[in-house]
């Protein structure tokens, strides 16, 4: 008898063991939702996007890089004038303006914040730039449309819609999350690398631009990266102030679109299945990819700043 | 030049150049505030909107925010707080684990609006949701998942490991380890996390653009039977939310005292998340007080 229950005992699971095993499944489930919500994403905007090319035999290069985008109208030859250049172009342009102007100036304060006065940066600067980091992007839009288009338009003329309009936001926009990016990048640099330098006799100037700087350059290239992707990707303030033409753009003060600012507009005026609908979650899966794309560039340089 | 020279322009200069940005952003919070606040009003706080004519508030806007906000944590936080135990305690160093940071990144990464036109054509084109408030809380909610759950991650991790060995010491197993002892110690910055969360939340309006719909029907709040059409708890309602109207009021431009509505409104969402900040650093030092010893 007694044999028994030892037996029974060393046989079967006790009762921690099934609770251990009941707490991974479930933990293991929630993963698994997520893995699933990312795969669902990626499964149903590629097969809305790609029936544009499949569907409506669109040709892939002359939907990248047509010029013409009236997606309800035909050219002479019967090909639907789907070019999403204008489009592609716009976000790019935006994007990389808002990116080139928010640089030095995120990257100097972040300077100022971590190395010069670490004091006033946590007391003053710090707090700013974690509200600004919350502010929702329709009130920079808002922002952009009752300030800086009237300014531009009183400056240089025209509407004030347009790409420099949209820059300007963007680079507000994402200043503050670079600039704490940065800062974290600049923190995380070892003291004793400041301190070899500031011993060796250099000045402080010395030792952030060509100890701290060098060494922290992947985590301040991840944020502006980081920035870039997040300004691709903005829908709603770019919309508000760009214009919304979808013609090529020619300067900085003429109407533009971007690809989240057609999208937008348009997909709840399109009937889902046709061709004027299909194009538009073609443009969905180019901004899908392009956020992968930033997504393995900052991967690169994560892997090319570890091996230092 | 000397170089003690050059160090001290390149103070000034980056002295300068954090002037210039404290200026920037310091008169774009002042300009939504003092353009914003003295439209606030117990009326404009209350009274529901008005599309053609002004005089219209944003009270439905308001509770729709935080209605959305309630559901969308309450869909988030379980499967988070899951998939971060899952991270921080199960996982092992290997292709799968991953493989999940890799997905839980590019969720992360992905734009809101493609979130949003995912969850147009998942709930409310193939699941008939139509445009409600639970498409738009489950919208929202695969936009947070990756935030929250690393934020659970890190929270977890900051727990010293003497505190595991500890409770595998008693003979109790991982999971009643993890869930009894150290998710109490990690909660305050769980918490400070989701609070931060819930700010983005509030502010979010591409995802819901095309999910939770752009008009808010009224409500009767007497009504509370969350089956009926008019009941402010109905889930399958269209519900616009704050940050939606602003958008909507400044594109459609319909509403003549448009600028005045937008201005009031941002305000009111800077407001709002200046809230959640505040709130979250005071809850989470509540917190860590009253559940340690020191």
């Amino acid at each position: 008898m007694k044999t028994e229950s030892i037996k029974k005992n060393l046989t079967t699971r006790s009762k921690k063991a099934k609770i251990e095993r009941f707490g991974k499944l479930v933990s293991f489930i929630c993963i698994l939702i997520i893995i699933a919500v990312v795969v669902a994403i990626f499964y149903f905007v590629s097969s809305k996007g790609l029936a544009t090319f499949f569907q409506n035999k669109v040709n892939v290069i002359d939907f990248i890089f047509g010029k013409d985008w009236q997606p309800s109208s035909v050219d002479q030859s019967g090909k639907p004038l789907v070019g999403a250049l204008p489009m592609i172009a716009g976000s790019f342009i935006v994007t990389v303006l808002s990116a080139i102007v928010a640089t030095p100036f995120a990257v100097g304060t972040a300077i100022f914040m971590v190395e010069v006065s670490p004091k006033r940066g946590a007391n003053l600067l710090q707090p700013v730039i974690e509200l600004l980091v919350g502010i929702p992007s329709v009130v920079y839009g808002f922002i952009g449309l009752s300030v800086i288009v009237p300014w531009i338009r009183g400056i240089f003329g025209g509407t004030g819609f347009g790409i420099l309009a949209g820059a300007i936001i963007l680079f507000i926009m994402i200043l503050p999350t670079v600039t704490s990016m940065t800062v974290d990048a600049l923190k995380s640099v070892p003291r004793h690398y400041r301190e070899a330098s500031l011993a060796l006799g250099a000045t402080r100037w010395q030792t952030t631009y060509k100890v701290v700087l060098r060494v922290a350059t992947p985590g301040i290239l991840t944020a502006v990266i980081f920035g870039m992707s997040r300004a691709f990707g903005e829908a709603l303030a770019i919309q508000m102030v760009i214009g919304n033409s979808a013609v090529m753009p020619t300067g900085l003060l003429t109407p533009a679109a971007t690809l989240t600012s057609v999208l937008t507009m348009g997909i709840g005026n399109t009937i889902s299945g046709t061709l004027q609908n299909n194009v538009l979650w073609s443009l969905a899966l180019v901004l899908l990819f392009m956020s992968l794309f930033f997504n393995l560039i900052m991967r690169m340089i994560a892997k090319k700043g570890a091996m230092n | 030049m000397n170089a003690k020279k050059i160090d001290k322009m390149a103070t000034g200069v980056l002295f300068g150049v954090s002037c210039v940005l404290v200026l920037l952003l310091a008169s774009f919070l002042g300009y939504i505030l003092v353009q914003g606040v003295p439209h606030i009003s117990w009326h404009f706080l209350t009274a529901p909107a008005k599309s053609f004519q002004s005089g219209g508030g944003i009270g439905l806007q308001i509770f729709n925010s935080l209605y959305l906000l309630v559901l969308t944590m309450i869909l988030g936080i379980p499967i988070s707080l899951g998939a971060g135990i899952y991270l921080s305690e199960y996982a092992k160093k290997n292709w799968l684990t991953d493989c999940i940071r890799t997905a839980i990144e590019i969720l992360s990464s992905l734009p809101s609006v493609v979130v949003g036109l995912f969850g147009f054509l998942v709930f409310v084109l193939q699941f008939q949701f139509g445009f409600s408030i639970l498409s738009g809380a489950l919208a929202l909610t695969f936009f947070n998942l990756p935030l929250l759950t690393r934020n659970v991650e890190s929270s977890l991790q900051a727990v010293p490991y003497t505190q595991r060995e500890a409770g595998l010491a008693l003979g109790i197993s991982r999971w009643e380890t993890v869930t009894k002892i150290i998710v109490p110690e990690a909660l305050p910055s769980i918490l400070t996390g989701i609070i931060l969360a819930s700010g983005r939340v509030f502010g979010e309006a591409a995802a819901l653009i095309y999910t939770s719909g752009q008009s808010a029907p009224t409500l009767d709040f007497t009504n509370w039977n969350p089956f009926d059409e008019t009941s402010p708890l109905n889930i399958f309602r269209k519900a616009e939310t704050l940050a939606v109207h602003i958008w909507k009021v400044n594109s459609e431009s319909t509403t003549p005292d448009a600028a005045a509505i937008s201005s009031g409104a941002s305000a009111v969402l800077i407001l709002g998340v200046l809230f959640f900040n505040l709130f979250a650093r005071i809850i989470g030092n509540r917190i860590h007080k009253k559940m340690t010893a020191s």
